[in-house]
């Protein structure tokens, strides 16, 4: 039992952290940062477009490791991890196209168009909503968990072949502005512009593993009610 | 060498069964010819259209046409606990894959030397030379298909509302293979030239490799439990 309060404990200091980053990171996003030279107030919508995608690959890397571990060493712990996770991921990816889209529609006229990056990030959200639906539709959990795994490393491994088919396919998109394989991260964007970024996706981060700490408790008392149910003692 | 002997045996036996049966391959040459017939009256296709309409259209037939292959891909071994019997055996897992892969290749390539004609006839194609380098590209992309096919039809052999699920799973994970294909069918369609083609021809290649490498190493997890 103290592991689980030492655990819930963790979980909460990260919550508190996301919440001191959020109203931080909100307040130089919104009022300290100066808006952007072309495009003008409408473009604060990358202090949480861009930490909304940053925490959705994290979560899907996350979910890459989970599965991973559960085909080496078969614990349920490391199952959740991935479920969780994979959770999580869905969630800030939905958002990231949604903010994108509000993006969109003043820069570029359009709510929505079929640019390689918009289209990676809308075929991600579909991989990982059909790993969740696999989840749900296995009765059976340890094949669940068995086949839930590989689709989680094939889904991962699968997103550089997906970027690099659409890439060539087509590309609209503003050029990434943080990470460029040409110049360092801050070459590409102003001081004044980069440190609220940074703050928002730190405060991104910890949002992301607040929620999956959560998510992941959850996963544990269901697991432990189960085996509660069938007589023994978890 | 053993390993090719076991993967031609169990493909033996899934090409004898499929001949005594019959079953997937006339549903899926009839489904085929179907949703030829319906792409017409739906899109009203010109003749002067055809061409560039071809390699999406083609390509939705042979997914559609595919996706009910695989329903039925190990349903011979779902009846009487036969994949059991088969993992008891002494054979390698890879080669139970492999012959699950090169069985749906050969429904699904002797449905395209059916489908792919009928498209230039019904649709008033007069580009006849152009057919066997679009049918090479058709021929890769099924590759890919067959591959992540096969696996996705093992994975979800257990879950409810299979059916459903796995083309959900199995498309989105398929796009590099769909897209490289339909583009190459386009160049060559358009343009008539195989050279400017051959980036997309490599990358098809490649994804082929990586795939099939990718389920013969997984292929196992997916069986075992």
């Amino acid at each position: 039992m103290a592991k689980a309060e030492k655990k819930r404990g963790s979980g909460e200091i990260l919550g508190v952290l996301a919440l001191l980053f959020i109203l931080v990171g909100l307040y130089v996003a919104l009022i300290q940062a100066p808006p952007d030279a072309y495009q003008g107030e409408v473009q604060r919508i990358m202090y949480i477009h861009i930490p909304s995608i940053v925490a959705a690959y994290l979560c899907f890397f996350i979910v890459f490791l989970g599965s991973c571990l559960y085909l080496w060493k078969r614990e349920t712990r490391d199952d959740i991890l991935a479920k969780s996770a994979a959770e999580v991921g869905v969630l800030f990816t939905a958002l990231t196209i949604i903010e994108g889209s509000i993006w969109g529609k003043p820069t570029w006229g359009v709510w929505w168009t079929w640019d390689a990056r918009l289209t990676l990030t809308a075929l991600l959200l579909m991989i990982f909503v059909g790993y969740i639906m696999l989840r749900s539709l296995i009765e059976d959990e340890e094949r669940g968990a068995v086949c839930g795994a590989v689709v989680g490393i094939i889904g991962f491994l699968d997103i550089p072949l997906i970027h690099m088919s659409v890439y060539w396919w087509r590309t609209l998109h503003q050029p990434p502005s943080i990470f460029r394989p040409d110049k360092l991260p801050w070459e590409n964007i102003k001081w004044p512009l980069l440190w609220p970024l940074i703050i928002n996706i730190v405060a991104f981060v910890f949002l992301s593993l607040y929620l999956l700490s959560l998510r992941i408790r959850v996963g544990e008392t269901e697991e432990r009610i189960k085996g509660e149910m069938l007589g023994g003692t978890a | 060498m053993a390993f090719l002997k076991q993967t031609a045996w169990l493909l033996w036996k899934d090409l004898l069964l499929e001949l005594r049966r019959r079953e997937s391959l006339l549903a899926m040459f009839f489904f085929g010819t179907l949703l030829l017939f319906i792409f017409h009256f739906a899109l009203d296709v010109q003749p002067d259209k055809a061409a560039d309409m071809a390699p999406g259209l083609l390509w939705l037939a042979l997914v559609f046409c595919g996706t009910l292959g695989l329903m039925q891909l190990f349903q011979a071994e779902r009846e009487n606990r036969c994949l059991e019997a088969l993992l008891l055996s002494p054979i390698d897992r890879a080669a139970i894959f492999l012959s699950k892969v090169l069985f749906n290749l050969t429904l699904m390539v002797l449905l395209e030397i059916v489908v792919f004609p009928l498209f230039w006839v019904l649709f008033n194609l007069t580009l006849w030379e152009r057919l066997p380098w679009v049918f090479l590209y058709g021929l890769l992309g099924t590759v890919g298909f067959c591959v992540l096919g096969t696996l996705f039809s093992a994975l979800t052999l257990s879950a409810r509302g299979r059916e459903i699920l796995l083309p959900l799973l199995l498309l989105p994970l398929m796009i590099p293979v769909i897209l490289a294909t339909i583009r190459g069918m386009e160049i060559i369609l358009r343009a008539g030239d195989f050279q400017e083609s051959l980036p997309w021809l490599h990358l098809l290649i490649g994804f082929d490799v990586i795939f099939l490498t990718a389920g013969i190493l997984v292929f196992e997890w997916v069986v075992e439990s």
